[in-house]
């Protein structure tokens, strides 16, 4: 989707604002916010690709303006309703637990012993959720290939972000495969595609007179997101849909 | 939620309005997260990527691994996992310097760096450093790239997580690693800054 999370290349935000120090959580919320990810992906709610797209499904004035684990907060609600992992009645409740604590903040939550989402917890950040997928797919394209990125819009989720479609760059790394976004952010299977590491010149991406001298951008794409360079770059084969 | 922009209180009560639903389910605990903050906050941070980057800067051969295939290099110090199955390290040299980004969302190697500042998950430096890196290198973040270093950008589209190896500052030599270590910087390694100066001969 052409979302307003696709910032890359956004004018007028102003400055970055860089505190000297800051803590890795700023509020209590943001903890629990943060838990939710992991959670709440054991539990069903989404994959990582889901995830984002629920993210990128807020509405673009709130995205903009929204603390970041406030994006968390939003995607968690949106496939909790969307997976049947929160009923009407869980939503109904919700609104009224949030009132209440709007009203009484430090009321404590409740407490449940599971020794096992400790476990959780502990397995899963070491191990981690390794994305890459075994497959039997050739790759179309080999480092040194000049290629072009498909210039059409996708409805959904994608990682092909606006300020690279339709340009042309140099494949400078091959990965392998791994999760397909434009499948698995959609509800679709892992689909795994080879993923490339592309490199554009500023000037390519932002033309001669706007781009910084020497300079380069690195993007990496899924197969289907390119094309050999010189073909038509308007039109996908519809392996992207 | 909606087009509303709430408040902190709001968004507060509504969180923990969310998480106690997620208790009653047995989706979280308290326990499992408060055990997963502290080890963002306190076990898995930059200090870890610090480690890494002050063993490439005495060892060439680790160097290398680390070229070749980071995760697999970071594994020698049993660091690796979430958010960084699949790293690559790019290594700045004399005419060359690399910044990593995240423009569609925050991705970041958390078990080098931990959790991402905010600065790196908002609007402003997601839209600009791709396209105004050195504007934004000197303005925001006091960090001139001269024109001759060639500045390359590193935008985390797919789960490859990049990060970078700086430049040793000069006057290290006879530094022991933990030395070094403490001279790296997380901003030296997303690529915003550089490592801090050694402290100069005769000072404690």
């Amino acid at each position: 989707m052409n979302g307003v999370h696709d910032l890359g290349g956004t004018d007028g935000l102003g400055r970055v604002e860089v505190p000297d120090s800051e803590p890795v959580f700023r509020d209590e919320w943001e903890k629990a916010a943060f838990a939710m990810f992991s959670m709440c992906f054991r539990a069903g709610f989404f994959g990582v690709d889901e995830f984002r797209y629920g993210i990128e499904q807020m509405h673009p004035g709130a995205y903009l303006l929204s603390p970041y684990y406030g994006h968390w907060l939003h995607t968690v609600e949106h496939y909790g309703k969307a997976k049947g992992m929160l009923t009407a009645e869980d939503l109904a409740e919700l609104d009224r637990r949030t009132e209440y604590f709007l009203e009484h903040p430090d009321e404590p939550l409740p407490q449940r012993d599971d020794p096992g989402l400790i476990e959780f917890v502990e397995a899963v950040v070491p191990a981690g959720a390794p994305a890459g997928r075994e497959s039997d797919k050739t790759p179309k394209f080999k480092v040194g290939d000049t290629v072009t990125v498909h210039a059409d819009s996708p409805i959904g989720h994608t990682r092909r972000a606006r300020y690279i479609r339709g340009r042309t760059g140099e494949v400078v790394i091959a990965h392998g495969t791994f999760i397909y976004p434009d499948s698995a952010g959609n509800g679709g299977g892992d689909a795994p595609e080879h993923v490339y590491t592309v490199k554009f010149t500023n000037a390519e991406l932002w033309g001669p007179d706007t781009a910084e001298p020497n300079g380069v951008v690195y993007f990496d794409v899924w197969e289907p997101y390119i094309t050999p360079a010189n073909a038509n770059p308007a039109h996908t084969d519809g392996a992207a849909a | 939620m909606s087009e509303h922009v709430h408040t902190n209180e709001e968004i507060a009560a509504r969180v923990k309005a969310l998480e106690s639903i997620l208790i009653d389910k047995g989706i979280m605990t308290t326990a499992a997260i408060d055990r997963l903050v502290e080890i963002y906050e306190n076990e898995v941070g930059p200090q870890l990527g610090a480690k890494v980057v002050a063993r490439a800067w005495k060892d060439p051969a680790f160097r290398e691994r680390l070229i070749e295939d980071a995760s697999k290099a970071c594994a020698e110090f049993n660091i690796g996992g979430l958010q960084g199955e699949d790293m690559v390290v790019v290594a700045n040299t004399a005419d060359v310097h690399n910044v990593i980004v995240c423009t569609l969302c925050s991705c970041y190697p958390w078990p080098v760096l931990g959790l991402p500042p905010n600065w790196y998950k908002e609007p402003a430096y997601r839209a600009r450093i791709v396209k105004e890196p050195r504007k934004v290198l000197r303005e925001d973040f006091g960090y001139d790239v001269p024109d001759s270093v060639e500045v390359r950008v590193w935008d985390s589209s797919s789960e490859m997580r990049y990060w970078v190896l700086p430049e040793p500052p000069a006057g290290i030599d006879g530094l022991s690693e933990e030395e070094l270590a403490s001279l790296v910087t997380r901003d030296s390694m997303i690529g915003v800054g550089a490592p801090a100066a050694p402290p100069s001969p005769g000072a404690s």
